[in-house]
């Protein structure tokens, strides 16, 4: 990748200082789209923050017991109540689709055409089933009476929490699958052969990673607490 | 195409791309799903009080730095790009304790003066 530096960036510290100090570009030798992805993300972040801050603060103040997500989360599978199973399916699921990202990834820099195409479309289809598994999820939960503003197991606002929090997650699932199939088949058919530029595929796992990073935290926050 | 194949060790001068061996991935995937049924199992032995916030916490912690450091390079990227984009969240902390605070003050508004 050609730079218009005259000497090479130097690491740590001293490159930090140098990069910010620096005129024209801060962030030395990243491709303009994956430093742009990054900062999406990170905007992404302070927005599923303040949701999951949200949600803390009106757990912490509501006099009503929370309701119990083992219990609300569980499915009745040969008998008996298997807490959070749909859940931990889901996340083996999302982590999953992070590792088929990341060979993809490698794929890509490898210029393998073919294999970083099934990977990726293999990613998009594991999310594609996290979001049916996810509307299951609602439609059961809907079922049995969780609203937005009051549900029979506990404290009201519990509905209005899960469904922006999830609902938010799952909108950044989709959005993600498609972006996933878009560049899949452009990689495949060859549009970015003439460059030979494959940062195309980084940047979009660095946003398919984002999205099971986010799921981290929510499963963690929200089912587990 | 530069082929690196360095593994854990921070490559400041590397600039074709992020290329590491499949089998680093292989192994923090595999990791992450230790981690992800060392999670749920802290909910399956009904693990409360401390202990369960502590390890749902550290659990998810370690996920979400090795999806980060790993699989979103962040390992590997220069220090401008890792601090400008890991210290802004650290910021959300201040926003956490906050609201923390607040939720508290209104659980006790609404025991003192609504009784219940």
């Amino acid at each position: 990748m050609a730079t218009t530096q005259s000497t090479p960036p130097t690491s740590g510290w001293t490159g930090l200082t140098h990069d910010w100090a620096s005129d024209k570009e801060a962030f030395k030798q990243v491709p303009w789209g994956k430093a742009m992805m990054w900062i999406f993300l990170l905007s992404d972040t302070f927005v599923f923050s303040c949701f999951l801050t949200g949600y803390m603060t009106v757990r912490m103040g509501t006099t009503e017991a929370w309701p119990n997500a083992s219990e609300v989360f569980a499915l009745h599978i040969a008998g008996q109540d298997v807490p959070l199973i749909l859940i931990a399916i889901m996340t083996f699921i999302l982590i999953t689709s992070s590792g088929t990202m990341a060979m993809a990834v490698n794929f890509g820099y490898r210029r393998d055409r073919r294999k970083t195409t099934a990977l990726m479309l293999i990613t998009a289809l594991l999310g594609a089933s996290f979001v049916g598994m996810q509307v299951f999820e609602w439609s059961k939960l809907i079922a049995e009476g969780v609203r937005p503003w009051g549900n029979p197991m506990g404290a009201a606002q519990f509905g209005a929490c899960f469904f922006m929090i999830t609902g938010f997650h799952g909108l950044h699932v989709s959005i993600g699958v498609i972006y996933l199939c878009i560049v899949a088949f452009k990689v495949l058919r060859g549009d970015y052969e003439h460059t030979g530029k494959y940062e195309i595929v980084e940047i979009t796992g660095l946003y398919w990673h984002f999205v099971d990073l986010v799921w981290v935290f929510i499963f963690a926050l929200f089912y587990l607490w | 195409m530069a082929n690196n194949t360095s593994t854990i060790s921070p490559d400041p001068t590397h600039s074709e791309g992020q290329q590491h061996p499949i089998g680093l991935y292989l192994k923090i995937w595999a990791l992450l799903f230790v981690l992800s049924t060392l999670s749920y199992l802290v909910d399956f032995f009904h693990i409360q009080g401390y202990l369960r916030w502590g390890l749902v916490l550290t659990f998810m912690v370690l996920k979400a730095g090795l999806i980060v450091a790993i699989f979103m390079h962040m390992w590997w990227e220069r220090l401008a790009i890792i601090y400008a984009i890991l210290i802004p969240p650290l910021c959300l902390l201040v926003l956490v304790g906050l609201m923390a605070s607040e939720a508290d003050y209104t659980l006790f508004s609404r025991l003192t003066y609504f009784g219940r």
